[in-house]
């Protein structure tokens, strides 16, 4: 496969290396000469050094041969362009943005962009992970269907402890599938499943439906 | 009508400054708040230190409800990014963006985008003023 990787940072360089140790043709393109010249010196001639928002640039780079452009640079606009123009232009098949501030998942998926990474979010999850006094957890999001899966904890004094699933009200969508009990051990919920303090509760549900989802569970 | 001009520099200040003699409701946007001494003693209105690609910062900017976006910052990519979340995020009705790279604009202009080159306008301007 060959692959391009724009931004020749930390991320740039040792995702280079490992499409390269994975036996893919690569290419990193950076603007920064001395970077290009350690990246040059480490990886060998896989580095062209220059703006890769520059359709110049792109074309050198070979664009439009590329199965799949991965934007790495610090900057999300940047990436956004990257990856707009590449398959726009150059009808890039695959491109992969970086993403610094989360809440700009949303445009880059509008704009078309196939798959974006954001550290901050994947760092967040693992705080929340870390945390179990946070209400609501992201376990997995199924992106293409609309749905995700969570995880919520009942806090002491919620009010639908000593409740069964199916006295709740939950949110068209929305399924309960799992109550983990610290003396009982998971049981795959059923209506009348009752919850408990501290039970740990996973569900499937809809992006829309997710607060009244944990509003339901909390009994918020 | 009500509008938000991102970046104050030569033209943004420009541009705010025609709209509000002409009574619009306009706020500014700059991440240097320095760049706004360019915008005249007699300026009604705001202006704001903030990044413009940052959703919060529309929000605070009151990107809710305006009629119009200008994206004129000095980055061609920060314009395009800005430009796009004010029109499909925000849904403000008339989004011009400035980019100064003509093949850019060539791009993003066939995706719908307004765009604005000056790099294409002046040069042709210049071109015509040469040869009159």
């Amino acid at each position: 496969m060959y692959v391009i990787v724009a931004g020749g940072g930390k991320v740039g360089f040792y995702l280079g290396r490992a499409l390269l140790e994975e036996g893919h043709e690569i290419l990193i393109i950076e603007k920064d000469a001395k970077k290009c010249q350690n990246i040059s010196e480490e990886l060998g001639g896989v580095i062209l050094h220059g703006d890769g928002c520059e359709v110049s640039t792109m074309n050198e780079a070979g664009f439009a041969r590329a199965d799949l452009v991965i934007a790495v640079t610090g900057d999300d606009e940047d990436n956004l362009v990257i990856c707009q123009v590449g398959k726009l232009r150059f009808n890039v098949p695959r491109t992969i943005a970086r993403i610094n501030n989360p809440k700009n998942e949303a445009i880059f998926k509008r704009m078309g962009i196939d798959i974006t990474v954001s550290a901050t979010n994947l760092i967040l999850e693992h705080i929340q992970q870390e945390l179990p006094s946070h209400p609501l957890l992201h376990l997995l999001d199924l992106h293409n269907f609309g749905l995700e899966v969570v995880e919520v904890k009942i806090p002491r004094g919620s009010r639908t402890i000593g409740k069964r699933i199916r006295d709740l009200s939950l949110p068209p969508d929305s399924l309960l599938s799992l109550v983990v009990n610290k003396v009982r051990g998971p049981q795959i919920a059923s209506g009348d499943t009752m919850l408990d303090e501290d039970d740990e509760v996973l569900a499937v549900t809809k992006a829309e439906h997710e607060a009244a989802l944990r509003a339901a569970i909390l009994g918020t | 009508m009500k509008a938000i001009i991102m970046g104050c520099g030569r033209v943004g200040a420009q541009i705010a400054s025609m709209l509000d003699s002409e009574g619009h409701d306009v706020t500014v946007i700059d991440i240097d708040p320095g760049s706004f001494r360019r915008l005249p003693p007699t300026f009604q209105g705001r202006a704001m230190v903030g990044n413009g690609i940052d959703q919060d910062v529309l929000k605070r900017a009151g990107i809710h409800g305006i009629d119009a976006f200008a994206a004129v910052t000095q980055g061609d990519n920060r314009n395009v990014m800005a430009a796009q979340i004010a029109k499909h995020i925000f849904n403000v009705p008339k989004v011009v963006c400035r980019i100064y790279d003509p093949i850019r604009e060539e791009v993003y202009h066939s995706l719908g985008l307004e765009t604005v080159s000056p790099t294409t306008l002046g040069a042709r301007v210049i071109k015509e003023a040469l040869e009159s």
